[in-house]
């Protein structure tokens, strides 16, 4: 497969008043209590939300319904300081098996103090997800993708 | 604090706004269509659809006499901004529960599993 040229990844961090392995049992051990329920795949609301803690452990949704759908796999699990699983959701909002065509996050813990820490998220590789090769021709040509972007951060402007 | 490195919050905060996309990521509707299933008029429906296409999120295309909207079929694009706001929505709950005291572990009897 043809590389696709890279989409921005999505960071995010947050400061806590808590131990880094604190942090990381929160992170890793809790997802179900501070993932939002109202984003989902499957058609079915939201029961559960597990992210299996080891390596090649399973992330998925459970459906009130009782029906699961995966989202991903574990890469690296190292409490109390990173933790990498894959969203293999893709432009068609399906699940794609194949690890080739993984997204990834990976969420670094860093000790700030004895009770302080920072976690830092970085969801990267969208352009890995199959949908994502059709704006390659765009971006190469300085059209559409960038335009998006560009429209997209003016609309988030005027909104302000 | 959450410090937060993009914005689709403005695109996909609003909670109408975020129906729709999610309803438009399960098939494609009308205007109608998307205001039978929510609870907000059809020209607030209009209002939010506009948004969702000058953002880039939605295209539309005509269908005989209706318009059936339908996720930018540059699939990504749309999939990056709904992860972007499901990431800043997350981790403001994950600080939130990691702060509190009560919050147990799996360990305890969060445990579902079986």
């Amino acid at each position: 497969m043809t590389s696709a040229a890279p989409i921005p990844p999505i960071t995010g961090s947050v400061a806590l008043a808590v131990s880094v392995e604190r942090a990381f049992e929160v992170f890793a051990g809790l997802v179900n209590s501070w993932w939002p329920h109202q984003y989902h795949i499957g058609k079915a609301d939201v029961a559960e939300v597990v992210l299996e803690p080891r390596v090649g452990g399973r992330w998925y949704e459970r459906g009130v319904d009782g029906s699961e759908c995966d989202w991903g796999r574990v890469l690296v699990w190292e409490p109390p300081s990173r933790l990498v699983f894959t969203w293999q959701i893709n432009g068609s909002w399906q699940f794609d098996p194949d690890p080739d065509r993984a997204s990834e996050i990976e969420a670094r813990f860093t000790a700030t103090g004895p009770e302080e820490s920072l976690v830092e998220v970085e969801h990267r590789y969208f352009e890995r997800l199959d949908g994502g090769q059709s704006i390659h021709g765009a971006i190469n040509g300085g059209g559409g993708w960038v335009q998006l972007l560009d429209g997209f951060a003016k609309t988030v402007a005027e909104q302000r | 604090m959450v410090a937060y490195g993009d914005s689709a919050l403005g695109l996909l905060g609003d909670p109408s706004r975020r129906a729709i996309f999610e309803l438009l990521a399960r098939r494609p509707c009308s205007v109608q269509e998307l205001a039978d299933e929510l609870p907000i008029s059809r020209p607030a429906v209009s209002q939010h659809l506009k948004v969702l296409r000058d953002g880039g999120l939605v295209v539309s295309r005509a269908a005989g006499t209706r318009r059936i909207y339908h996720l930018n079929p540059e699939g990504i694009t749309a999939l990056r901004a709904w992860m972007d706001g499901v990431w800043s929505d997350a981790l403001t709950t994950f600080q939130k529960i990691a702060q509190d005291p009560g919050s147990t572990m799996p360990s305890d009897d969060a445990q579902e599993n079986p």
